[in-house]
């Protein structure tokens, strides 16, 4: 069969093709419905990234930018984001492997570096508005506020959500719907990560880029 | 390379061992996410901050390692890959990519064009617009 499976006919061996084989299975069926939501969120990110583009230079007289991002703060945040979403994704694999043990330990480790990249957004931005950069001073900082407050609602989302997958498995165990939930979990992690790429880019990097 | 008659779930590796050679263990496909992430992440941070490039050519560079690790995180971390296995999740990402690149680069070409023609005063321009 390895030696048969050219290009052409993969697909056409033994198994029935997809459309004989009747409808797929729940967790593909639920993986992919969900994974089509995650793109509405990126289309609806791209829509906060787009006012942003064009909102950036209205400072109105306020702070721009360059005075108001600080690169440590944001490259910690970073760090802990993609941290965070490896240990994430080392919790699929102890799911995968059904070990319980190990699950926790990687929730737990995903929740604490989620919590320390909202608590330096949260700080970041009191400290903004303790020098008067508030959404209501410019048409740049309410598209700030905007667009990295989203992400950092859905990072905020994220962590309540593991902490009752986390109850669901001690409670129901690895049943198959909290598997499904679990997976559905991960993905929304790892693409909360990929708009975070955006975001330090396009708002912090290029905004302080000499 | 399918034994499967469906498609993968997105974040989901086949379960089913490759045809030919060995399907990589998934703790190693995350740590060879997680080192080029942090190598792109680095390389960023490193160029947005470095007086050794020229100025004028670092967003571009910025853009280019950006959409790199978009690309590491959904290969490595979603397991969105090209095999065929993977078609459905490929379709659907295309056409959310083509639906934010409509939304932002035509929103940023619209917004220049009117502030192009518009031509207001300057001082009603300062008002808008503070470059």
């Amino acid at each position: 069969m390895s030696i048969a499976a050219t290009i052409g006919e993969v697909g056409q061996q033994t198994l029935p093709s997809a459309s004989e084989a009747g409808p797929a299975p729940k967790r593909i069926v639920v993986a992919f419905g969900f994974w089509i939501f995650l793109l509405s969120d990126i289309v609806m990110f791209s829509a906060l990234f787009a006012v942003y583009a064009v909102l950036v230079h209205a400072t109105a007289g306020g702070p721009a930018g360059a005075q108001l991002f600080n690169q440590h703060s944001v490259a910690i945040e970073t760090a802990c984001l993609l941290a965070s979403s490896y240990t994430c994704g080392m919790m699929s694999l102890a799911i995968g492997s059904r070990r319980r043990a190990v699950t926790y330990v990687f929730a737990a480790l995903t929740f604490a570096l989620g919590a320390a990249f909202l608590a330096l957004e949260i700080r970041e931005f009191a400290g903004m508005i303790a020098i008067g950069a508030t959404p209501q001073r410019s048409a740049f900082l309410s598209a700030f506020f905007t667009l990295v407050g989203c992400h950092g609602f859905h990072v905020a989302a994220g962590l309540i959500w593991l902490v009752v997958m986390m109850a669901q498995v001690a409670i129901k165990d690895f049943r198959p719907v909290v598997v499904r939930r679990l997976l559905c979990f991960a993905l929304f992690w790892h693409t909360l990560d990929i708009i975070w790429i955006g975001l330090f880019t396009i708002v912090y990097l290029m905004g302080v880029a000499p | 390379m399918t034994d499967s008659p469906y498609d993968l779930a997105p974040g989901d590796t086949s379960i089913f061992p490759r045809a030919h050679g060995r399907a990589p263990s998934g703790v190693l496909v995350y740590a060879i996410g997680l080192v080029l992430a942090v190598v792109l992440t680095a390389t960023s941070f490193w160029a947005a901050n470095t007086p050794l490039l020229w100025a004028p050519g670092v967003p571009l560079g910025l853009a280019v390692l950006a959409i790199a690790q978009i690309g590491v995180h959904l290969v490595f971390f979603l397991h969105i890959t090209t095999g065929t296995d993977n078609t459905n999740n490929v379709l659907a990402l295309a056409f959310g990519l083509l639906i934010v690149f409509l939304v932002i680069a035509g929103s940023l070409w619209i917004m220049t064009n009117l502030n192009a023609h518009m031509m207001p005063s300057p001082e009603l321009m300062n008002l808008q617009m503070q470059r």
